[in-house]
């Protein structure tokens, strides 16, 4: 994975920050209590490349899904700004809508209980004028077939499928409208183990011939590293490294993906690496740590972490890490066992 | 890169699951059944009344005032010399009417004005909950008959002020419906692919918050009888000599030593139509509420 | 197999009865040896019956479902057959459970020190002071920072890992000989889990209790378990020391379970998904529950069910085409 030329990005989210106020009730205002200020985002920049699969990964508590509803424009971040490439200025809400689409984590809530698949699809075909409207029978069944379903699926309802299933149909509603970008949000989590891998499947196939750029959220390592090119690490509300996905797993550059790393239950090997067992949970994101924000869980943590608040630096030639001892980190002893097993 | 093929089997097997496994069809669920039974016969009733006894139910024939009951008059007959039984069956046609029609107007209002302050929140959800409360805060049947009082006696205006008082309870319930039913991902799935708020509204949350309301507006309509029943005992409802079961108790409460039956069977028809009502309404609910993970 | 086994689950049949007196077979003829001490892990997909099975050795199962057939024997003696209260009695200072969301297993308005000395208190008769030491020690011991203050917490007011431990302190409480596990990680985030997994392993080493694991995650078994049993629609399909069958599976299911679950170590193993879905509960199909997705069915699996029948040392398979499928191994 060496320098071939980067492709351009389709979604450059740059200085985002989401805070949610807790707490402002009427009571509480007049008692004069303070208000609660949770910060989802603080200050996240990240990009997602044309054809590219992203995965942002990050415990609970890490901003992951917010920003991706920020990405798919369905809340409005409190300071920075989403770029779209190709968005001509004054576009509609409708065409707006249309090139972000999103495939949910539960496949039992994302489908509406009352419309045949048939209407869900024809529903967005005709919205956004895709098809002529003879054409929408003709278009459904492509796009079913696309997700891997025949065509007398159109007239069943949601609670007829498996939750594999329905999470194919979900996806075919997501690419009813022909997007540019599909955010998944956790989309095999909530799936048997054998199902997983057949929808893994068929997002690996939406990227390669759709071209499709695909944010791929996911707190399951061994998935992410199956799937994406890139990998963006979240914790507490930021970025803390971006990296080509082989390269982040073979040489972590921040204390906290090498903890997820470890942290990973392994199939075949014979024994964990302890070397970065973290203590504790992550904090909450109404009280975030001074200085770096990961300091009081990190084992390698020195005085300046705890007073400076290190911003995402290049670590590497596609690699950035947001730790001040970056540089300093011992060398990753799963590197060598990767180099091993090549 | 492999396609995925090996999956575009096994929906028919799936679908014929899935069909076993649910609910027993509606005809087997004994509740529903029952309800259905009792207020199918009370609308056979109220629709064939005029068929059913020779009698009117208003023309007085003082001479055979308050007769115990007899092959001619099998319920007897009250002070004016009317016939009970023929009073009670039109009596049917009064209060199953004004009890269904009544429903009607607070249910549509009470839903539109609950799904738009569920759904787009703010200063309309602000303003329409206020009312709200305001309206919660009186009883019922207190503000009905007070409304009436206000109105003047008739039909009309016990629609009205039954419409302006009951509204606020289908409100209430739909708007909560909406507030879940719009975090729901097929909901935000539907915002995302740019379908406009009305069809959202609509299309989406709609069919899936109505049968809450529709639970609601069968034991509404109880309420509503009751409301029609009781402003006929206190001589504000359907104007006399219309025949209809609250007035019918107060008419026969004057003879409750001598004879009972007057305004007994009255009170019993107003018992049996609530049972039935209420039955159907809770045979409804099985059967509406939607199964939300299967 | 010299000496007897904690526990002893034979021919376990669970299943609904319905009104006509027909009945719903859910897990079907289940057999399996828990040692004292032993780890065993219980793996399947939602809808295998994993923990139905684990619910059952608990006393636990939902209404309407109920032991049809078969025993199970915890030293020596037969929970099944064995009166309510002295089930009751084994709950706590033999037997313990923990869940996968706490939350729910927890009394939400009872501080957490109370509910860890509650059970010490009514099974091993401490008094008040004695069993509230004894709860922050638990706590303490599960790796709970602060535990004397944390005592007074409400369980709404810690995070999911401290409520996982405060399960498994009150859990761990009396010292049970057998400690159930169902999906105790599977809510929690990536990092917590390692933690509460780690923990679990080191106190069960420490107090020489048992552990039957259920768990979808292929992962977290072999970081828990020596032993494991593979469970399908209803049935235990194989069974044996968790390394050994993860390096050499003997069922074709196994095989596919393994093929299809992304394997960190391997990032360049190519996913195989298993085709088809799990049967539904009420649509079972005749013969091996997993002859139709099966890739190397034969006429015959489809007729007969195959029983769980040893296939190498140390392990059983319930396949009629396993020494066919798997012959590249010398026996």
């Amino acid at each position: 994975m060496s320098t071939a030329q980067t492709p351009p990005a389709v979604l450059r989210v740059s200085g985002i920050t989401k805070a949610y106020r807790v707490g402002r009730g009427l009571i509480r205002r007049v008692a004069g209590a303070q208000h609660n200020t949770l910060k989802a985002l603080d200050g996240v920049d990240l990009e997602l490349r044309r054809g590219e699969v992203l995965a942002l990964v990050g415990e609970s508590g890490s901003g992951k899904s917010t920003l991706a509803k920020i990405l798919v424009n369905s809340t409005t971040p409190t300071s920075g700004t989403v770029e779209e490439a190709g968005l001509k200025a004054g576009a509609t809400r409708r065409e707006r809508a249309r090139r972000v689409q999103m495939v949910f984590q539960d496949p039992y809530s994302s489908l509406n209980p009352r419309l045949t698949v048939g209407s869900m699809l024809a529903e967005l075909l005709t919205l956004h004028r895709i098809v002529p409207r003879k054409e929408i029978r003709q278009e459904s069944i492509r796009l079913l077939g696309r997700v891997g379903l025949r065509e007398d699926v159109l007239d069943a309802y949601p609670s007829q499928f498996s939750g594999g299933q329905r999470q194919r149909i979900a996806i075919a509603r997501a690419l009813a409208v022909r997007p540019d970008v599909l955010v998944a949000d956790e989309p095999v989590s909530a799936l048997d183990v054998s199902v997983q891998a057949t929808i893994l499947d068929l997002f690996r196939s939406l990227q390669a011939e759709l071209g499709l750029s695909i944010l791929f959220i996911a707190h399951n390592l061994a998935v992410v590293q199956h799937l994406s090119q890139r990998v963006a690490v979240m914790y507490l509300g930021r970025i803390v490294e971006v990296a080509e996905t082989a390269e982040l797993f073979a040489n972590p550059r921040h204390p906290y993906t090498r903890a997820l790393i470890d942290s990973i239950p392994r199939m075949s090997a014979e024994s964990v690496n302890d070397l970065f067992d973290i203590e504790g949970e992550p904090p909450s994101p109404f009280d975030v740590p001074s200085g770096c924000r990961f300091h009081p869980r990190c084992p390698v943590a020195v005085d300046r972490c705890r007073r400076e608040d290190p911003a995402l630096m290049r670590v590497g030639a596609a690699h950035q890490s947001a730790c001040l001892l970056a540089e300093d980190l011992a060398p990753y002893p799963g590197a060598q066992k990767a180099e091993e097993a090549r | 890169m492999s396609t995925p093929t090996a999956v575009l089997v096994g929906f028919k097997a799936r679908r014929r699951a899935s069909r076993r496994r649910s609910l027993k069809p509606w005809y087997r669920n004994g509740t529903l059944m029952a309800g259905i039974v009792i207020v199918a016969l009370l609308v056979l009733v109220a629709l064939c009344a005029p068929l059913l006894t020779p009698y009117s139910p208003i023309a007085q024939h003082l001479e055979d005032a308050l007769q115990a009951p007899s092959a001619a008059h099998w319920l007897g007959t009250d002070k004016y010399g009317r016939d009970v039984l023929t009073r009670l069956l039109w009596s049917t046609r009064v209060d199953l009417r004004i009890g269904f029609l009544a429903v009607f107007i607070p249910f549509v209002v009470g839903s539109v004005l609950g799904g738009l302050a569920g759904y787009f929140g703010g200063w309309l959800d602000l303003i329409v909950m206020r009312i709200v409360d305001v309206f919660f805060a009186f009883p019922f049947y207190i503000m009905v008959i007070v409304l009436v009082f206000v109105l003047g006696s008739g039909e009309a205006s016990i629609y009205l002020a039954i419409a302006a008082v009951s509204w606020v309870s289908y409100a209430k319930i739909i708007r909560g419906e909406v507030l879940v039913a719009k975090q729901q991902d097929y909901v935000v799935a539907a915002r995302l692919g740019g379908v406009p708020h009305a069809t959202i509204l609509l299309r989406h949350i709609g069919p899936n918050v109505l049968s809450q309301a529709i639970i609601y507006a069968m034991s509404d309509i109880v309420m509503d009888i009751m409301a029609i029943v009781t402003l006929g005992y206190l001589g504000l409802g359907i104007a006399p000599p219309t025949a209809e079961w609250g007035s019918m108790i107060l008419d026969g409460q004057e003879f409750i030593t001598t004879q009972w039956e007057q305004a007994t069977i009255p009170g019993l028809a107003v018992v049996v139509t609530s049972l039935g009502l209420s039955l159907l309404g809770d045979g409804l609910s099985d059967l509406l509420s939607p199964d939300r993970r299967k | 197999m010299s000496e007897q086994p904690l526990l002893s689950v034979r021919g376990l049949t669970l299943g609904i009865r319905h009104k006509n007196d027909s009945v719903t077979t859910i897990v079907d003829g289940v057999d399996f040896e828990v040692a004292e001490g032993e780890r065993f892990g219980i793996v399947g997909e939602s809808g295998s019956g994993k923990s139905l099975t684990l619910r059952a050795i608990a006393n636990l199962l939902p209404r309407g479902v109920e032991v049809l057939s078969g025993s199970i024997d915890y030293r020596g003696r037969d929970l099944v057959r064995m009166p309510a209260d002295g089930r009751r009695r084994l709950a706590g200072p033999e037997i313990a459970m923990i869940f996968q969301e706490p939350m729910t297993a927890l009394n939400p308005v009872m501080k957490v020190g109370e509910q860890i000395a509650e059970s010490p208190r009514r099974h091993l008769g401490l008094g008040k002071e004695e069993a509230h030491r004894l709860a922050v020690e638990m706590m303490r011991r599960t790796g709970i920072p602060d535990p004397a203050r944390r005592a007074h917490a409400y369980p709404h007011e810690l995070s999911g890992g401290l409520r996982q431990r405060i399960m498994i302190a009150m859990a761990l409480s009396c010292s049970p000989k057998l400690l159930l596990c169902d999906e105790p990680t599977t809510a929690l985030d990536v990092t917590v889990q390692h933690q509460v997994l780690r923990l679990l392993e080191r106190l069960c080493e420490d107090t020489g209790t048992a552990l039957v694991f259920v768990t979808h995650d292929l992962g977290v078994v072999n970081q828990t378990c020596r032993e494991l049993a593979v469970m399908y629609a209803g049935g235990i399909v194989e069974r044996g020391k968790v390394k050994e069958v993860f390096a050499d599976p003997r069922h074709p299911y196994t095989k596919g379970l393994l093929d299809s679950a992304p394997d960190f170590d391997r990032p360049d193993h190519e996913l195989v998904a298993i085709p088809g879905f799990p049967p539904d509960v009420f649509d079972r199909p005749a013969g091996c529950a997993f002859a139709p997705r099966c890739v190397y069915a034969v006429d015959h699996c489809l007729e007969a069910s195959p029983p769980l029948e040893p296939v190498l040392p140390d392990r059983e398979a319930a396949c009629f085409e396993s020494a066919t499928i798997f012959e590249r191994t010398p026996a």
